[in-house]
């Protein structure tokens, strides 16, 4: 196994990694480059914590290798610009422990991205393959439609 | 635009240099002790006491000695002090507690962190509320009963003087300490943050990336392990081939880990752990890793056969824990019903899976870990260190999840030994099938439940039959009975008014590691006799909420005087926190009105009903679902009342509930973890699935209002899912499932 140096634009930034190319982007951007809000959550594609962006499009970073982003834009949620999505989710009081929270909101974004009014069916497709342990889903659901103005946002309390 | 070199096989303190000689904002968390708890606790300016400090800048430093693992303590605790204290929340920092006897107990598990920490974290606020205030006195030379305080200001009304804290911070810290008899509390009505839903002070970090969990930990020329453990319970290394291992690019050391004989305790496991520069280096390096496992005594464990037994022994008479009047003998076919309920094996399953990191010097060890236990990882890191508690120090990050897993500090245990061993600091990261496969697992269990039925067929006697192998087996080599304290949650416990009530348990002999997960053996107990009821009812021809009310009898407080065992009550006095049936039916009546609003099932519909008292918390708990013509199941909604008493947070209280719903229904659909020839059969999320959007119903939970001691919140939502669920489908299809998860019987 010989390591090779690549390039890496992530979060509008060139990164010059010397990795083996089969280093997931997972490992390489929390181990090699600090960027931890990219979760760990299964290793296998199955949870959503590690969703990044691709080109704009959902990644899971646990399986994605680092060459397969070679000139590609890549985005973790430490560069995610995405505002009013993150008021919703503040609005609605989403996390729990926040873990998976990274990979909720990079999932929500690229849905967002596609489908600026997305129905609920729509909403579960996107978010599918994102496990929140804690239960969050509902008010997921909620500040993804509050985000897209399709309810008002609302106060979630007792 | 920068740019930067990283290097696979670099150490860490290399790629800080790196980060240092880029500078820009690339570094996000990468400065080695740069997470937010531990800067805030060393900034401080006067201490009050051990939970308050003010700074000469205004600000309020709240320390937060219990674990984060979503229920919002780090919210709830801070809210609480500010309280008393008369703080501006804006003004609020909260600093995460080490590992420290001082506090007390800082065991993050049992729902007990407001519940036991409420009155205590009162009188600390008010104490260092009158210091200010008697400071402010002393300044203005008035008596302290002149002066009010509020909004982190203390103020003279007479004379128009007022101080902030910040400035008499200094003056107050020098003030006798006032005794707690003679602190002066709010009334109620008085709170302006107890009772109110402020957002969690996490909640920016956790959408930005910025918050820290023992899985982010990095220090400086860390290294990280991946560690093969044996695959079945009680089996150790026989021999094994690193030479592949070492060669993976980045791998550092392999290095062997004893297994501890006896009981498993929170000891490591053993196995061979992979030290590498990063975590795929040391995961590459322990797929390459060839182990041979010594024999164990379960090797023949097998999980489909083990409950058969154990449906075998309750259906035996077994060991007495509790008789309500006398024992009924003669139970004729024509009038008893029986049943009974299998629960298999469950893992705990946190987004994060357990972690932490040690650092050994020549002085002592300080770990930074995502555990609900601090000084229990102080203990046994000692112990196994051979160092005085003293010489450990423990940090603790935020938790992404823990579900009782976290409160076991194995896996601390395991990072101090590797970094002794390797001489550098180590990470221990547990992989998605680590932690599946070598927890603490929920007990395999299986419940009899048994009555004689009189006019309108009520029963008139009861018996119930309980069989799991306890987490006493984990601290006590050949425990084989249910403990008393075990059969205490939701077994013994339920204060059913009938004329005979009989509890047994039977033998059960561990075969692997037990631990207690998110309500403990509330899950199997609840499943129970909440199925029971609900059998009863529909024999009985009436609504479960009505077959409930009936069964729970006159509204008083249950004291389970005279019948030959002691409750425990979740370490509390009955007094303060009573089996009290009206709260019962307070519950049930407020779920009973809102399935009402709801409407009636529709075509293959049907609701299901369940309550459950547990860590001195009542939630009654109604789902209704859909049951399609092939077997498909759809769980529409769900209504869930908790009556925690006095509520500090009432968001934070709603979201526990909802978590707990979907907490319920993921075990309740989903959940096993099966063993054959000594192993765990599933390893990830494809075989031990999750909950996900798709699945889950829409919510509502209504809190009772309440100015009873605060009870439990994190885990008494959870109980009575299961059995509501069961029962919905029994209305909706006629299909009584008996044996978890549902996921065996319909498409979920």
């Amino acid at each position: 196994m010989s390591d090779t140096v690549l390039t890496l634009k992530i979060n509008g930034k060139l990164f010059q990694l010397d990795a083996d190319p089969k280093m997931p982007v997972l490992w390489a951007v929390r181990d090699m480059l600090g960027l931890t809000g990219t979760k760990y959550g299964c290793g296998a594609g199955l949870c959503g914590a590690c969703t990044i962006h691709v080109d704009g499009k959902p990644a899971r970073a646990c399986l994605t290798s680092l060459s397969q982003v070679q000139g590609k834009e890549l985005t973790t949620i430490e560069g995610l610009e995405a505002d009013k999505l993150k008021q919703a989710w503040t609005e609605h009081k989403v996390p729990q422990c926040g873990y998976c929270q990274p990979g909720q909101l990079m999932s929500a974004a690229a849905l967002l991205s596609q489908n600026n009014k997305p129905s609920d069916s729509d909403i579960d497709e996107a978010m599918a393959g994102n496990i929140c342990r804690c239960g969050t889903y509902t008010r997921i659901k909620l500040a993804i439609k509050s985000a897209s103005g399709q309810i008002k946002a609302q106060e979630v309390t007792a | 635009m920068s740019s930067f070199t990283a290097t696979q096989n670099f150490s860490r303190r290399d790629v800080l240099k790196l980060f240092g000689a880029t500078g820009g904002g690339l570094a996000l968390g990468a400065s080695g002790l740069g997470w937010s708890p531990m800067v805030m606790a060393q900034s401080a300016e006067s201490r009050l006491n051990l939970f308050i400090a003010i700074g000469e800048d205004n600000k309020v430093y709240l320390t937060c000695h219990r674990s984060e693992m979503g229920q919002g303590i780090r919210t709830g605790i801070a809210q609480v002090l500010a309280d008393e204290l008369g703080a501006d929340w804006d003004n609020v920092v909260v600093v995460q507690g080490l590992a420290d006897k001082r506090y007390g107990s800082q065991n993050t598990d049992g729902s007990r962190s407001i519940r036991k920490g409420f009155d205590k974290m009162r009188e600390m606020g008010a104490m260092a509320r009158t210091m200010l205030e008697q400071a402010a006195a002393d300044k203005w030379q008035i008596s302290i009963a002149e002066v009010s305080t509020s909004n982190n200001r203390v103020s003279h009304a007479k004379s128009g003087k007022s101080a902030t804290f910040g400035e008499l911070a200094m003056a107050a810290s020098k003030v006798k300490l006032p005794d707690v008899e003679t602190l002066s509390l709010k009334s109620p009505k008085e709170y302006t943050h107890i009772g109110a839903s402020h957002a969690i002070v996490d909640m920016q970090d956790m959408l930005t990336g910025k918050a820290q969990y023992g899985y982010d930990v990095q220090v400086d020329g860390m290294l990280c392990a991946s560690i093969t453990r044996p695959p079945v319970f009680g089996s150790e290394v026989a021999k094994f081939d690193d030479s592949a291992a070492r060669k993976v690019a980045g791998v550092v050391d392999v290095i062997q880990l004893s297994a501890t004989k006896g009981a498993p305790m929170f000891h490591p496991l053993g196995g061979v752990a992979v030290i590498a520069t990063n975590s795929w280096s040391a995961l590459e390096g322990r797929k390459a890793l060839q182990i041979e496992w010594t024999d164990s005594i379960n090797d023949s464990h097998d999980s489909q056969a083990y409950l058969n037994m154990l449906k075998e022994r309750v259906s035996q008479p077994g060991k007495l824990m509790r008789q309500q009047g006398k024992e009924v003998t003669d139970w004729p076919a024509d009038s008893t019903i029986s049943a009974l309920y299998t629960v298999p094996y469950l893992a705990h399953a946190p987004m994060e899976a357990p972690s932490a990191t040690a650092s050994v010097t020549a002085s002592g060890c300080e770990v930074w870990a995502s555990t609900q236990t601090p000084q229990s990882v102080q203990q046994n890191v000692a112990a196994a260190l051979g160092l005085k508690e003293e010489q450990v120090k423990v940090n603790v990050t935020l938790l992404g999840g823990g579900f009782g897993r976290k409160s076991k500090s194995d896996y601390c245990v395991e990072a101090a030994l590797l970094s002794k061993k390797a001489g550098k600091p180590v990470k221990v990261c547990w992989s998605r099938e680590d932690e599946i496969q070598n927890g603490y697992l929920h007990a395999i269990s299986a419940q009899l439940y048994q009555a004689k039925l009189g006019t309108d067929n009520m029963p008139e006697a009861i018996l119930q039959r309980s069989g799991f192998p306890s987490i006493g087996s984990t601290f006590s080599e050949g425990a084989d009975y249910p403990a008393g304290w075990e059969l205490d949650l939701g077994f013994v416990d339920v204060p059913l008014a009938v004329k005979s009530l009989r509890c047994e348990a039977v033998k059960a002999e561990a075969h692997t590691r037990i631990g207690w997960m998110r309500s403990v053996c509330n899950i199997q107990h609840a499943f129970g006799i909440g199925s029971f009821v609900d059998e009863l009812a529909v024999k009985a021809k009436k609504p479960c909420t009505v077959m409930w009310k009936e069964l729970l009898g006159d509204v008083r407080q249950e004291t389970f005087a005279n019948q030959e065992f002691k409750y425990g009550n979740y370490g509390e006095d009955l007094a303060r926190h009573p089996v009290d049936i009206a709260r019962y039916r307070g519950v049930i009546d407020a779920v009973e009105q809102a399935m009402k609003k709801a409407g009636t099932a529709g075509h293959n519909q049907g609701w299901g009903f369940a309550v459950h008292r547990s860590f001195t918390a009542f939630v009654a708990t109604a789902l209704l679902v859909e049951v399609s013509e092939d077997n498909q199941l759809k769980v529409l909604k769900a209504i869930s009342a908790i009556d925690a008493g006095t509520v500090v947070n009432p968001d934070r209280v709603k979201s526990q509930t909802e978590g707990a719903v979907m907490f319920g229904l993921s075990l309740a659909m989903m959940g096993e973890i099966d063993f054959k020839e000594g192993k765990v059969v599933q390893s990830n999320f494809h075989d031990y699935p999750m909950l996900r959007m798709s699945q889950c119903p829409a919510i509502q939970t209504i809190v009772i209002e309440s100015d009873a001691p605060p009870a439990g919140v994190g885990e008494p939502g959870v109980p009575p899912v299961a059995p509501s669920l069961t029962s919905a489908i029994f209305a909706a299809s006629g299909m009584r499932i008996r044996d978890l998860p549902v996921s065996k019987r319909l498409k979920v």
